[in-house]
């Protein structure tokens, strides 16, 4: 029984990277976006933004950027099981004997696996913005990434099951992804919100997600810096990673 | 012994029933068809059967087990060619089998080889490190049926699985698929709307919105509808016909220029009879043997030409708009 689930996760995740490694153009695309964010956005705002939070604006936003980059491909990444819905693959895994548990695990593993290495590649960024981490910096990052991607790619199954075509591919765009990326206190602090966005940013995980990986890039940087202790940060991630999970898995298991 | 019971089953989706309450059992090692026009309720049955949908009521059981409360023993046995192709056309032939050899948790040792196999019994072999999308619809058909064999099922769901292939590749498919009992020991359950693929079955059920109308051997339902017809043409038709009423004791009459005699019930052993008695008369004989259409034609009052039976259209997107909602 566990070693079927073990197979049948390895093999979920596998597809991915082959998948993955195939299409060039779709890492190439996914790295774009934080890219123009990062230098575009950032570098134009550097100039108009104060400099009283104590670190340049490009830095400020550096950890968010870490952050979109994995909102997004985790959730794109997620969002394939629509794509195998439409597609009808998913069958071929939904009349396999494993549990519907490991087809959800495994597709959020490759989720976090692929978005992972697109942090990684923005993180390794770092010198070029005039930035100084060190080695274990990088590693203690590099979880944080691991974690957050694992949360987002769980949540994006879970956006997927309830979504059978293509259609609702800009719906999810437009109503939660950029949304869940404003309101995450990638691109302002959230302390300083106005009383109702700041609710907003409170029940996205991925504002604790990036809120840890700015104490990770800023951990000296003043009030601005971060919004929450980094023990609840993590707490919430784990607790909502395995929230996704179990909802994902009964819904994936009820038959109608 | 029967490998698939089914008693009284029934699906509704809301307020349409797909399948009302059918029964039926399928022997081990047979070829069992399920034949109906669109929307008879054929590919509902055989997602109830694979467990991705449950029954409103009544029971299944795949050897032995339920399909409802143990799915994943029911899993284990099946192999399914489902009508919409599921392949990842991104990865190549021989990954899409190695995918499902580990899903099915076949052991690392004997991968290889299944595989091998699976693909040199339909030919693809060869082809194992192209993409599957470079393949032709039959190519991706065959790949499916490899893959459906990989894991040694006890029982092989084929649904519709010639829907969309040209004439040369669907005769190429069943090829493969009679071959496929006596080689792998396997028990096929397959859907189709096409008459001539029902043949090969062993025993056939009709369906019709929902119910089972007829079951039996091909031969058996044939039987429903009369037995053979022969047509003659001879010298003197109405000469002929007065010796065939009086030596032969058969009904006959004139039909375009042709003898039309009815409901022989063995046309081929009567042919000899019929040219003896005629003595030089006869100028050809033709004789034309009852069809599985002929079967829904007398059963349903409407023949089995997909574009003909109006409803199935409706009852499939009234299926589908039922699920959307229920998805949402």
């Amino acid at each position: 029984m566990i070693r079927s689930d073990l197979n049948a996760i390895y093999v979920i995740v596998a597809r991915e990277f082959i998948k993955f490694t195939r299409e060039r153009g779709r890492l190439i695309s996914t790295l774009a976006r934080p890219l123009i964010w990062l230098f575009l956005v950032g570098g134009g705002m550097s100039r108009m933004v104060s400099p009283d939070m104590g670190v340049p604006y490009i830095q400020f936003i550096f950890p968010g950027i870490i952050g979109m980059t994995i909102l997004f491909s985790s959730i794109f990444s997620s969002i394939s099981i629509i794509w195998d819905k439409e597609f009808g693959f998913m069958k071929e895994m939904l009349v396999a004997p494993v549990s519907r548990l490991s087809i959800v695990v495994g597709k959020a593993l490759s989720g976090t696996a692929v978005s992972t290495i697109q942090a990684l590649i923005i993180l390794l960024l770092f010198p070029v913005i005039g930035l100084k981490l060190g080695i274990v910096q990088v590693l203690l990052i590099l979880c944080i990434a691991v974690i957050l991607s694992f949360c987002l790619s769980t949540l994006g199954i879970l956006i997927a099951t309830f979504y059978e075509n293509f259609e609702s591919f800009s719906v999810i765009m437009n109503f939660i992804v950029m949304p869940m990326f404003f309101l995450s206190g990638a691109m302002y602090p959230v302390k300083r919100l106005p009383h109702a966005l700041g609710l907003f940013t409170r029940v996205n995980p991925l504002t604790y997600g990036i809120d840890a990986l700015k104490y990770m890039v800023l951990p000296e940087k003043g009030a601005l810096s971060q919004d929450f202790p980094l023990s609840l940060d993590i707490t919430v991630i784990v607790v909502t990673s395995i929230v996704f999970v179990t909802i994902a898995a009964n819904v994936f298991e009820r038959r109608k | 012994m029967s490998i698939i019971s089914v008693e009284n089953l029934t699906k509704k989706f809301g307020a349409v029933t797909a399948v009302d309450g059918i029964s039926f059992e399928v022997e081990q090692g047979s070829i069992f068809g399920f034949l109906g026009p669109n929307g008879a309720g054929k590919t509902t049955t055989i997602s109830i059967l694979c467990t991705l949908l449950s029954p409103t009521s009544g029971m299944a059981l795949i050897d032995g087990h339920d399909c409802m409360r143990e799915s994943s023993e029911v899993r284990k046995q099946l192999g399914i060619v489902f009508q919409d192709n599921t392949l990842d056309k991104e990865l190549t032939a021989y990954e899409n089998l190695l995918f499902h050899s580990y899903l099915y948790s076949i052991p690392k040792g004997e991968r290889g080889e299944r595989i091998k196999d699976a693909l040199n019994f339909v030919g693809l072999y060869e082809r194992k490190s192209e993409p599957v999308k470079r393949f032709s619809g039959g190519m991706k058909r065959r790949l499916e049926v490899a893959r459906s064999i990989v894991h040694q099922p006890k029982v092989l769901f084929l649904d519709e699985p010639t829907l969309g292939l040209d004439p040369q590749s669907r005769t190429n498919l069943w090829e493969f698929i009679a071959k496929l009992p006596a080689k792998h020991d396997v028990t096929i359950f397959m859907t189709t709307h096409y008459m001539e693929e029902a043949e090969i079955c062993n025993k056939i059920a009709v369906i019709d919105k929902g119910k089972i109308i007829a079951q039996g051997s091909p031969e058996d339902l044939k039987k429903m509808v009369g037995g053979d017809v022969v047509y003659l043409r001879t010298k003197d038709n109405k000469q002929a016909i007065a010796e065939i009423k009086k030596s032969l004791g058969l009904d006959a009459e004139e039909r375009d220029g042709e003898i039309f005699i009815a409901s022989v019930s063995k046309g081929e052993a009567c042919i000899p009879v019929l040219i003896q008695s005629l003595a030089d008369m006869v100028v050809s004989v033709r004789l034309q043997r009852p069809t599985l259409n002929d079967v829904f034609l007398k059963l349903t009052g409407k023949a089995m030409r997909p574009e003909t039976v109006s409803g199935g259209g409706e009852m499939k997107d009234a299926i589908r708009s039922y699920r959307r909602k229920f998805d949402k």
